[in-house]
């Protein structure tokens, strides 16, 4: 669906489903460079499980017009207004990595907006190495490598994708190709600059879920475990195995994961 | 400087697409020879169907050994995903399936395999698609023959059976500037000599049955998708950009991005046309694709051996190979396939069809089949067998002579592949000999 923020284009991806703002909804954040696409299985399983889903572009990502915000809260204070255009006061959270930060963020700003908050691949702060920020501010395609390289556990360079015939490599590269030029940059400089991520946790009132790769080199699970242990009411499951991009690596464990926390009747 | 260390060609070939098997520690990829998937629970059989988790349904649909092989090739060619067919044309098939319906046109390179020569030209008109043939020389025929309804320019990496190579990098460019796709058959050149995505395709095909496998045992094909192609922004394929009932009003784009192509190519084409890989093939082939940049060097070294043999032998009028100076596509071979033009290249033997009759059957270490790429040397006459379907205009605009006869040079020790050609050249000269005498 596509509705107006700033006066600007923006887009969701709904499920497969029409978007009803009356039924419990879930708002889905994707991370740097990224789109909506990236959760297309939880957004089409909740679709058809009761839920209003929306997959939002965020601004100069994917099919959102405008500029990518320049830090975290900028962002966060996006979503609210994202969440205002299309009528949903509260909602299920769910952010991977930057969407993390972001969702995190704007649980801790407004608590009564968040139904129950899921960050996968979180960390208190994101700090970017300077060979990838560096490539990424001149739209080198090494940027993009080196997110593969460290985004992915060593295991899933080689592949073993559980939807059949998919090439997890490619499939993110082009993702990230497919981004504007400086968007990457944009939103890796957004995730060096977030720093206190810890104290924001803190503020968060929602049931949280922290799910985390066990071989994630981009975030490592130590920062989960530490933002776990600072969220007031939050639990974490560990992905055997898997890096960064838990949505690529462990489509169904992740879905599982989220279906237990999220749905009544898989508790 | 931090770099990238991911795995690179020749750790793929070997590797991509696999885990050791959880259930016992097999190493190598096991044939997993069944039907259909046993699923936990009702929800969770829904889920799969309606393409909210991932998984096996049906083997028509996936198989665990055979989204080994898909995802190697995908690895190889640099693709997002791939979908293994029972055949290479099972491969075309479902590219244009997926891509087009009736009243649509294919702008196609007129140098490709005969198989497919058939399905555009008499087949699937039947069913509304019709197909310009241009020179794939010509890049300017291929910006004239795109109309409208054009929904794919399609070619070869390197033509059949005349090698000629296609600009690939301008054909693409005109193609996308029209908001068409490219879809290439590599199947001549396999992904360790050419990889059409670095060049500007979209799509890929293999006849796996060729150099992927190389041992002649199995029949296969696979469609590559690059994930590259903006089919929103073209605007002129509706199977990707339009609610699709047939997953209750799915829209792929929208949903998969950069996959759309090849989850609807699985989605659909496998469920509807059903023209599936079977795993013990899948398993085959995997073997093949292991050794695959190994054999490619291999047989690019014993071709250039033949046709230096070749090149300048009396009883040859011309050697038809894009690394000899004489081919026209010389400069572009140079640029586009610095690691070689392939295995399969045609020459004419002075003495016409009977010439070449008596050469054919004077063979013994080349085998007379309709097949190439396998690890053992081959060889045809296409006017007789591959391009028979074709009159004498099309042969013609193909560049096939009566006397063409087509090699496919295997892994054999050179020495003893010429010795088998010198002796059936000398057999092919003494068969016309008596009429040239009258």
């Amino acid at each position: 669906m596509e509705f107006l923020v700033d006066g600007k284009t923006t887009f969701a991806a709904t499920g497969g489903r029409a978007f009803d703002a009356a039924r419990p909804a879930i708002l889905f954040v994707h991370g740097a460079a990224n789109d909506h696409s990236v959760w297309h299985l939880p957004a089409r399983h909740f679709a058809h499980h009761g839920y209003s889903v929306a997959a939002i572009d965020l601004p100069g990502h994917g099919r959102s017009a405008g500029e990518p915000p320049a830090s975290i809260d900028d962002m966060a204070a996006w979503l609210g207004r994202a969440r205002d255009a299309i009528g949903l006061d509260r909602a299920v959270l769910a952010g991977h990595s930057m969407g993390a930060l972001i969702a995190l963020s704007a649980a801790a700003a407004e608590p009564g907006r968040t139904e129950k908050l899921i960050l996968l691949g979180p960390s208190p702060a994101m700090p970017v190495h300077d060979d990838l920020l560096d490539a990424a501010r001149r739209n080198d395609h090494k940027a993009i490598d080196l997110i593969t390289y460290w985004g992915l556990s060593r295991d899933s360079q080689i592949g073993g994708h559980r939807s059949p015939g998919l090439w997890m490599n490619g499939g993110g590269q082009r993702l990230l190709e497919s981004a504007e030029d400086g968007v990457l940059a944009a939103g890796l400089a957004a995730c060096a600059g977030f720093a206190d991520g810890e104290a924001r946790a803190r503020r968060v009132e929602a049931a949280t879920l922290l799910i985390l790769g066990e071989r994630d080199m981009m975030t490592p699970m130590k920062g989960g475990l530490a933002l776990a242990r600072t969220i007031p009411d939050a639990r974490h499951v560990v992905l055997k195995g898997c890096g960064h991009m838990m949505l690529a690596e462990r489509p169904n464990e992740t879905l599982d994961a989220m279906r237990d926390f999220i749905l009544p009747d898989a508790l | 400087m931090v770099d990238a260390k991911l795995p690179k060609f020749d750790t793929l070939s070997l590797h991509a697409g696999q885990q050791p098997d959880p259930a016992t520690g097999a190493r190598a990829v096991p044939i997993y020879q069944t039907t259909s998937y046993v699923f936990p629970d009702t929800d969770y059989a829904a889920s799969l169907f309606n393409l909210e988790r991932a998984g096996h349904i049906y083997t028509r649909i996936s198989n665990p050994t055979t989204a080994v092989f898909e995802e190697r090739i995908a690895a190889l060619e640099g693709g997002v995903g791939a979908v293994a067919t029972a055949s290479g044309q099972a491969a075309l098939h479902l590219a244009v399936a997926t891509l087009m319906g009736a009243g649509s046109h294919i702008v196609s390179s007129a140098s490709i395999y005969g198989g497919s020569h058939n399905l555009f030209t008499h087949t699937l008109p039947r069913f509304g698609i019709t197909t310009t043939y241009v020179d794939p020389r010509d890049p300017a025929a291929f910006a004239a023959a795109i109309r409208p309804e054009t929904r794919l320019v399609f070619g070869e990496t390197l033509g059949n059976p005349g090698l000629e190579v296609m600009d690939l990098p301008r054909i693409a460019d005109i193609a996308h500037a029209a908001g068409v796709p490219v879809l290439i058959d590599n199947t001549f050149a396999s992904p360790a000599l050419f990889r059409p995505f670095d060049h500007g395709a979209d799509l890929v095909l293999h006849s796996a049955t060729k150099f992927l496998g190389g041992h002649g045992v199995a029949i296969g094909g696979v469609l590559v998708d690059g994930g590259i192609f903006d089919w929103r922004e073209s605007g002129r394929f509706p199977t990707l950009t339009e609610p699709y009932a047939g997953y209750h009003g799915i829209n792929f784009s929208e949903e998969f991005g950069p996959g759309a192509f090849v989850m609807r190519a699985r989605a659909e084409g496998l469920r509807d046309f059903g023209a599936s890989m079977s795993p013990a093939n899948a398993f085959y082939l995997i073997q093949g694709v292991e050794t695959l940049p190994v054999r490619m060097a291999r047989h690019v070294e014993n071709t250039r051996e033949i046709v230096a043999f070749l090149d300048g032998h009396g009883a040859v009028s011309w050697v038809g190979w894009p690394e000899l100076d004489s081919h026209p596509d010389r400069d572009l071979a140079r640029r586009l396939l610095p690691r070689g033009c392939g295995a399969v290249f045609s020459f004419e033997i002075v003495g016409g069809r009977e010439a070449g009759r008596a050469f054919i059957e004077r063979l013994g270490l080349f085998s007379h089949l309709a097949n190439v790429g396998d690890a053992k040397s081959l060889v045809i006459h296409p006017a007789s067998t591959t391009h028979q379907q074709m009159d004498a205009a099309a042969l013609k605009a193909a560049g096939i002579g009566e006397g063409l006869v087509r090699l496919s040079v295997g892994l054999e020790d050179p020495d003893d592949l010429i010795g088998d050609l010198d002796q059936a050249l000398r057999a092919a000269a003494r068969a016309v000999a008596p009429r040239a005498a009258e």
